[in-house]
């Protein structure tokens, strides 16, 4: 079988490209770094945009990667329907550049969060959550200042009747509007998260509940659900 | 000519601030009671070369609204300041 190329995106200040790399060799596709200057993706299967402080954060996050010239090709690549995954700092990059509704402003608290969460599937209808099952618990850990996640009421009314919100927070840390923890675009192909499961991989460190979103993404097998006893 | 330019960015009305709350909580312990409603933003600065303080102000706004705010959650005001 051939494997697929997923491209990931690093800006000045990723951090988590490695990991995200990582993760898809791990299920047996190939990944490839995409400097954010290079403006054509011949060849990629899929985008990932990994965490981490694109362009220092500046400004805002994201606010500034979403100039950066890669951009152009990563939304010409989603519209023509190519997955799209934005993690943490990627999914800021997502809402900033107009791929992803909402905005993600700091968090309730004013507190960087890094802890383990139980989000929960709340949708099955994105490209990143296609293989999981509603109601199904992952843990995987967050990363982040700026992961309270916001929108307008009637786009917020869009993605609930679109079931455009794929993974909810079980315990809200950050006062994310309706306990939002990823939403996707209303195709589905283009989906932003604010934790991390490219470092819920292994048990060894922690999780391996990762495994079935990146699964998903990555097209592998969409295999059903067996519950841990 | 140049014309001194401020552009104010603050959180839409009904966005949670919770800076702006974080501060207000924070007067009273230092013994500045009876303020309220504060707001945190962000103010920018800058010369802009155009024809008229008019001209100046319409390219500042959308510069602000471009790249400044983040219009689904912010608001941007330009206006011409004394240095």
């Amino acid at each position: 079988m051939t494997k697929r190329r997923i491209g990931v995106v690093v800006f000045p200040g990723s951090n988590c490209e490695y990991d995200a790399a990582a993760a898809v060799t791990r299920l047996g596709d190939e990944a490839e770094f995409v400097w954010h200057t290079r403006t054509d993706l011949k060849g990629i299967d899929g985008v990932i945009l990994p965490g981490g402080f694109a362009h220092g954060d500046y400004l805002r996050p994201g606010a500034l990667a979403r100039f950066s010239p890669v951009m152009g090709a990563v939304e010409r690549f989603a519209a023509d329907g190519g997955p799209v995954l934005g993690i943490c700092n990627g999914f800021q990059v997502l809402v900033e550049a107009g791929m992803l509704p909402g905005a993600l402003q700091k968090n309730r608290g004013l507190t960087f969060l890094c802890q383990p969460t139980t989000i929960v599937v709340t949708s099955t209808s994105s490209v990143l959550t296609r293989g999981a099952k509603v109601g199904q618990e992952l843990v995987v850990p967050i990363n982040h200042f700026s992961g309270s996640y916001t929108c307008d009421d009637e786009t917020h009314d869009e993605l609930v009747r679109n079931k455009q919100i794929v993974l909810r927070y079980k315990d809200n840390p950050n006062g994310s509007r309706d306990d939002i923890a990823g939403v996707a675009n209303e195709a589905g192909n283009v989906v932003g998260l604010m934790p991390h499961p490219e470092r819920a991989m292994s048990t060894l460190t922690g999780s391996a509940d990762g495994w079935v979103l990146f699964e998903s993404f990555l097209g592998v097998r969409v295999v059903p659900f067996v519950r841990a006893s | 000519m140049n014309y001194f330019v401020i552009v104010d960015v603050t959180l839409r009305r009904g966005i949670s601030d919770p800076e702006g709350s974080t501060i207000e909580r924070a007067l009273p312990a230092l013994g500045f009671t009876g303020v309220s409603n504060v707001h945190a933003g962000k103010s920018f600065r800058f010369d802009v070369e155009a024809d008229s303080e008019g001209a100046a102000l319409e390219k500042a706004t959308a510069l602000a609204e471009r790249l400044l705010s983040n219009p689904v959650i912010e608001d941007a005001s330009a206006r011409i300041g004394e240095r």
